[in-house]
């Protein structure tokens, strides 16, 4: 069967109206997320299969209230719809409003039927209107509109069927006309007006007119607690330190399983295959390569639950709400708030989500201090440096010490975004009124399926973009560690035989013969080209290479340091926390991993700017190179100089 | 106006603001109700139709109301 183009649908609706969990509904798992072009928008794209066997595309826009943009993603939406020649141009157009605010869905209803485009409103929530005691004729909507209304509930499922039922059917655009071209006015504030007025005789129609609500009531009673003077900052900063606890602690035993799983397969591996360069290649570059992607999935996992949570239950709004006067002394937004909390889990998508400010300076400010945000990448690498300092037994009160150290380093990232923050406001110079007009939703309780398909798509996302990265460098690194120039390494061994003397026992000439390898390996001579640089922050050629390749992305740090130390480590050490806790440092022959080297490094990953995907976003995002290099600049300075503060002052 | 009153909008005194009002519903002649300021004072929530709204002070006084 070829059929010419398929049909393509667009979901359109304002925000929290219900849009997603019908798209996922729609589509199940057959979605992909991709770009429109030339902007970073995220495009959804799914198909869906109708009643006959027809397939259909799926396209879930941004939201928006009415096709006046304000902001890129908004942007988007209007140019798709209103432009026929759009690529991604709609035959279809499926209206999702929230039932119990039909007026405000009306609007842009409206502005769409006088596009003529064909298209289908569904009334989600319907559950929720029964509840509050309010009814539409929905037969009479549908004939004022001209167009199909289907009641739906997006949260169950109900209605979804006649839905398909209604798009597989042949649809006509809407007879109805609102405002036509001919009698436009030509401001857009009267063209709004003049069509709530419309709007405002249409509803009389069709609803009865009811006033306070179970829900209602039930979010003004929450409300009074989570934005309250006191509770509201107790509840928000329980609710963070709720998040770093069980990041510490749950994801601890998946993460043991996984990195002594993965030491277990090496360890497997190298009974029952052959020695050789082959053999060399996947137990020292690719497995500890993958290891390092695989086990972060536990703590990105939880990460993204907690913000999906906070997003679907409507709280994160009230955070916005109760920061906002607090932020905009630090020249940031309330609604910066997310993307800040964003970026606890990943700065990609929190860049990506600043869209939602609409003031450009708020924009900028909140984009360049974002990444001091400790991302989850950072994470892996402050758990193996933070487990070395503090033994795990270690207690405050009740709460665990690693849990409060690794809290403390997230406290001081966000000290350092906000501190920035506020130096950028007083050196960005942008005449701009910034505003905050924003919904408060209802609060309800989350969907599960939808945080589901968030961290499936999330972690799906990292786990192949940033695999790619790590599993490329652990190999490139593999090849760097394994050969060097010249045939100083063939001749390694008669060189430290000759060197140890014959005393000297086979085993320790097979150590020795290891580090020698590695010293005179290219990455062995990087690293000590590079070593004068970094010493004075306390680390050696080692951690250099570490830092070098973990430029491109932070959590290639401990894939680095598992495949460096994995050259010519004796076997028995085959954990990495094990691996580093081993290394000795040859000047004083204690640990290389004092106290003072951890918390230097440990510094240096809070502030500095090692991500090539966050520059490669800012750079997208502000248009040029101009902002992402002063970023870098900036950031790479202060872990710089707060790592060698720390280093001098400690050992 | 004060938390708990409510009020009909009668005009804007800020174009720029007035159009992104417009937008979220607020009407010249529709009903404003103060529901509460944040803990700091600003922003402050009101509802509009059915629908809670959160706005700046600065932007609550762009609002012309009358009783």
């Amino acid at each position: 069967m070829s059929a010419p183009a398929r049909t393509l649908v667009a979901l359109v609706g304002k925000p929290n109206s219900g849009k997603s969990s019908l798209f996922n509904l729609l589509t199940g798992l057959h979605q992909k997320v991709g770009n429109f072009p030339g902007v970073t928008v995220d495009k959804r794209l799914g198909t869906c299969r109708l009643a006959d066997n027809k397939e259909v595309d799926i396209l879930d826009l941004p939201g928006t209230y009415s096709l006046y943009p304000r902001t890129p993603d908004e942007r988007i939406v209007t140019e798709v719809l209103t432009q026929a020649q759009h690529a991604d141009h709609p035959d279809r157009v499926v209206v999702v409003a929230d039932a119990t605010q039909l007026k405000n869905c009306l609007l842009l209803v409206t502005q769409l039927i006088d596009l003529n485009l064909p298209m289908v409103l569904a009334l989600n929530m319907i559950d929720l209107l029964e509840k509050s005691q309010q009814t539409i004729q929905v037969n009479k909507l549908s004939f004022a509109l001209g167009v199909p209304v289907v009641p739906i509930n997006a949260r169950t499922g109900q209605g979804v069927a006649e839905l398909k039922s209604v798009l597989a059917a042949p649809l006509e655009p809407s007879s109805r006309q609102f405002i036509t071209a001919a009698q436009t006015p030509t401001d857009q504030a009267a063209e709004t007006i003049a069509r709530y007025a419309l709007i405002q005789d249409l509803l009389a129609q069709v609803t009865a007119p009811t006033l306070h609500s179970e829900w209602k009531a039930r979010t003004r009673a929450l409300d009074r607690w989570l934005t309250h003077k006191v509770w509201g900052y107790v509840i928000f900063f329980a609710v963070l330190t709720l998040i770093f606890q069980s990041i510490f602690a749950w994801a601890q035993i998946p993460m043991d399983f996984i990195d002594g799983s993965f030491a277990q397969l090496s360890a497997w591996l190298a009974r029952v295959l052959p020695e050789g360069p082959f053999f060399d290649l996947l137990t020292e570059g690719l497995l500890p390569g993958i290891g390092g992607i695989v086990i972060f999935i536990p703590q990105i996992a939880i990460l993204f639950t907690f913000i999906s949570l906070l997003e679907e239950s409507g709280y994160m709004a009230r955070v916005v709400f109760i920061m906002d006067k607090v932020m905009r002394r630090f020249g940031l937004n309330g609604k910066s708030v997310v993307p800040l909390i964003s970026g606890w889990a990943c700065a990609i998508p929190a860049i990506m989500a600043t869209r939602t400010i609409d003031s450009w300076k708020d924009r900028l400010i909140t984009i360049l201090v974002t990444p001091f945000m400790s991302c989850s990448a950072r994470l892996p690498v402050f758990t193996i440096l933070v487990a070395l300092v503090i033994p795990p037994t270690a207690r405050l009160a009740f709460l665990n010490l690693q849990g409060v150290m690794l809290m403390g380093l997230y406290l001081l990232g966000f000290i350092a975004a906000i501190g920035t923050a506020w130096l950028m406001k007083l050196l960005i110079n942008v005449r701009e009124k910034s505003f905050l007009i924003m919904e408060l939703p209802v609060y309800r309780v989350p969907k599960w399926s939808n945080v589901a398909y968030t961290l499936v798509e999330k972690t799906k996302s990292f786990v192949f973009e940033a695999g790619k990265v790590i599993l490329a460098i652990s190999i490139v690194l593999w090849v760097l560690a394994s050969y060097g120039p010249g045939n100083q390494l063939e001749r390694a061994e008669q060189t430290v035989r000759a060197a140890a003397g014959p005393q000297a026992s086979e085993e320790e000439i097979e150590i020795l013969t290891a580090a020698y390898k590695l010293e005179h390996s290219y990455a062995g001579v990087i690293g000590k080209t590079f070593e004068p640089v970094i010493k004075p922050l306390g680390y050696d050629w080692k951690i250099g290479i570490a830092l070098l390749t973990s430029f491109a992305a932070r959590e290639v740090f401990v894939g680095t340091i598992a495949t460096i130390y994995s050259v010519g480590q004796t076997e028995d050490e085959l954990t990495i926390k094990g691996k580093l806790a081993a290394e000795v440092n040859p000047d004083t022959g204690g640990p290389r991993f004092t106290p003072a080297v951890s918390i230097s490094l440990l510094l240096f990953y809070t502030f500095a700017m090692q991500c090539m995907s966050t520059l490669a976003v800012v750079k997208r995002e502000t248009k040029g190179w101009r902002w992402p290099l002063l970023q870098l600049l900036y950031m790479t300075a202060l872990a710089y100089l707060s790592a060698f503060i720390a280093y001098q002052a400690l050992s | 106006m004060k938390p708990g009153e409510s009020a009909f909008i009668s005009g804007f005194s800020e174009n720029a603001l007035s159009e992104k009002l417009l937008d979220m519903g607020f009407l010249p002649g529709a009903a404003v109700l103060f529901n509460f300021y944040a803990p700091l004072g600003d922003p402050v929530a009101v509802t509009i139709g059915s629908c809670d709204v959160s706005l700046r002070l600065s932007e609550a006084d762009s609002i012309l109301v009358s009783h």
